[in-house]
């Protein structure tokens, strides 16, 4: 499109662009800041000199955290309950979202069903009979405290289902004369056509395990239990010294407090980081995929 | 109904079977679990065998003095952050509309993105660093150009707006994405008709791209009504401390400490019956509006 573009077009365009660019590298920002104090000597991050780029630049704050054993267990764990919640989470989706994704002609109990499924998210019963419950079933400091509560995860649900519902008919009733059942129309033909939102899904799940943090804190007893962002929560937020245990820390004398908590921060998020651009690249088409109806 | 079709139909309800059992389990048995609000309840005994106590948690709730403040902070913490997270997407997704260089409409989306997908772990952990009053940068910007330090998480006159900017900063690129959706979606002949009718770009955006985003954000706003007492709880309890208590503590975060520091079942479940209750009210109404406005349905 040809625009002519006037004087104060011209100024508002510049304006626009710097606003927006200033915009982004505020998000950005203190990402990168406390990036260069992990990377920074313990002296120039404890006197302020780190800006945007590390200052006396040096590994020790990430050899440190590297050879806590505190930080590898917890690093082990949050691996177990992606390697085990991932997948709970993906086939509990599938096999939800495909019936729902029926008409009620094709499946009478489909309403009732849906309706179970989607009060849970406008009601709860909160945090102290989940905890009991949690208590009750026996599952309290294992693994399972941190896949099953969640092992439905309806908003991904909801999206899948409304993917599957746009899926044309024809295919299905093809593969229905062909005398496919159910279980192989799901497999054969639903699942290998929604290749790009089960994908965006999957990710949505992945960063959600990867990110949790309160139920390790709650459902586990021992710290020794605890999920990654667990383990942050107490470390970097909290200052819980039982799992610092400050001698370590200054023995070292290259690093401090506030070196190491900004390079555990930043192997904390890193995976994220690692797999954003991936993400960016997904979510848009498959959130956009399975929210259009009709 | 024919026999046959209903075990033509047997599949789909196994399906479902497995997933059914959990949600029941760890959704509704909750749910159930409400009863520990009329309870003197104790885990060892469990739901059934606890002495029951009337309305006794509620009224011992309606005479804490903390009670108003809790709620206080909740709803006023949330309408801030309604607000903000309205407001700021809808200006940047205008903004972002206006330009024309794609890469660079890319690029930006992609940064502004980025805090959405990171936890409030690793957010408040760089947040308490950069905004420490002594060694943060941002004190530190705010030393040059001559403002006195400010103890942005400590002190209880700046710990709210701190929760609602930080929730905007870390909410409102990811929140564009619907908005950039809806105006992708608008009819690229009207603003042909409205440069025929003389529009500039300002006249254009008022009466053509304005317009255009409406539905989605009448859509929105009613949907945000549901959670005027959900202040945000990863958040704030990440970044709060005894000292902000008093602006900061809210509904989830005082049923955390009463019930699962203190141990008082009872009076922490009865808090969580009464935010429940009321998020329902409130949800359905939004839900209600939001079908009647925009003819919303969620499935």
């Amino acid at each position: 499109m040809l625009e002519h573009y006037t004087m104060g077009r011209r100024a508002f365009l510049a304006c626009n662009y710097f606003f927006l660019a200033c915009l982004a590298i505020l998000c950005i920002l203190p990402i990168i800041h406390v990036l260069a104090i992990s990377f920074s000597s313990s002296n120039a991050a404890q006197a302020g000199y780190v800006k945007l780029w590390p200052v006396e630049a040096t590994l020790a704050s990430y050899k440190y955290v590297l050879q806590k054993k505190a930080f590898f267990d917890s690093l082990l764990v949050t691996l177990q309950r992606v390697g085990i919640g991932l997948p709970v989470n993906m086939l509990l989706t599938v096999l939800i979202a495909y019936p729902l994704s029926k008409d009620t002609r094709r499946f009478g109990l489909r309403t009732i069903y849906v309706w179970i499924f989607v009060i849970t998210m406008l009601f709860s019963g909160g945090l102290i009979p989940l905890y009991m419950i949690i208590k009750y079933t026996g599952i309290m400091d294992s693994i399972w405290a941190l896949v099953l509560p969640g092992a439905v995860p309806i908003f991904n649900v909801i999206l899948m289902l409304n993917f599957f519902r746009n899926l044309p008919k024809a295919l299905e009733e093809a593969a229905f004369i062909d005398g496919a059942g159910h279980w192989t129309t799901l497999w054969r033909i639903f699942i290998p056509l929604s290749l790009p939102s089960l994908a965006t899904v999957t990710l949505f799940a992945a960063v959600n395990h990867w990110n949790s943090w309160f139920d390790g804190l709650i459902f586990m007893n021992s710290p020794t239990h605890y999920p990654l962002q667990s383990y942050l929560q107490t470390v970097v937020i909290n200052r819980d010294l039982s799992l610092v245990s400050s001698g370590d820390i200054s023995s070292l004398g290259e690093i401090n407090e506030r070196t190491s908590k900004a390079a555990q921060i930043f192997l904390g998020a890193l995976p994220i980081l690692l797999v954003y651009p991936l993400l960016q690249r997904f979510f848009m088409k498959g959130i956009v995929l399975g929210s259009v109806k009709e | 109904m024919p026999w046959k079709k209903r075990i033509g139909e047997l599949p789909l309800h196994l399906m479902i079977l497995p997933g059914l059992i959990l949600i029941v389990l760890y959704s509704y048995g909750p749910m159930f679990g409400f009863i520990i609000a009329f309870q003197k309840f104790i885990p060892a005994r469990g739901f059934f065998d606890s002495k029951w106590a009337g309305l006794d948690n509620f009224r011992y709730l309606l005479e804490m003095p903390e009670s108003r403040r809790i709620v206080v902070n909740t709803v006023s913490i949330a309408v801030m952050k309604i607000a903000a997270g309205l407001i700021a997407p809808i200006v940047t997704a205008l903004l972002l509309n206006e330009v024309r260089k794609e890469a660079f409409k890319r690029s930006i989306q992609t940064v502004i993105y980025l805090p959405h997908f990171l936890s409030w772990i690793i957010l408040g952990g760089i947040l308490i660093d950069i905004l420490s009053p002594t060694s943060g940068i941002v004190n530190q910007a705010l030393g040059w150009v001559g403002i006195d330090a400010i103890y942005f998480l400590g002190d209880n006159d700046w710990f709210r707006y701190t929760l609602v900017a930080t929730d905007t900063w870390k909410e409102f690129g990811f929140s564009t994405i619907v908005y950039l959706a809806a105006l992708t979606g608008i009819d690229p002949t009207l603003y042909e008709a409205a440069v025929v009718d003389g529009a500039g770009r300002w006249k254009q955006t008022l009466h053509v791209t304005l317009p255009g985003m409406s539905a989605i954000i009448i859509l929105l706003m009613t949907l945000s009504l549901g959670n005027v007492l959900n202040a945000g709880f990863d958040q704030v309890f990440n970044l709060y401390s005894p000292q902000v208590y008093e602006s900061g503590d809210i509904i989830d975060t005082f049923v955390y400490r009463i019930g699962l520091v203190d141990a008082q079942y009872g009076v922490a479940t009865a808090v969580g019956v009464f935010k429940s209750v009321v998020s329902l009210v409130f949800i359905s109404t939004s839900y209600y509006l939001a079908y009647r406005l925009a003819n919303y349905r969620i499935f």
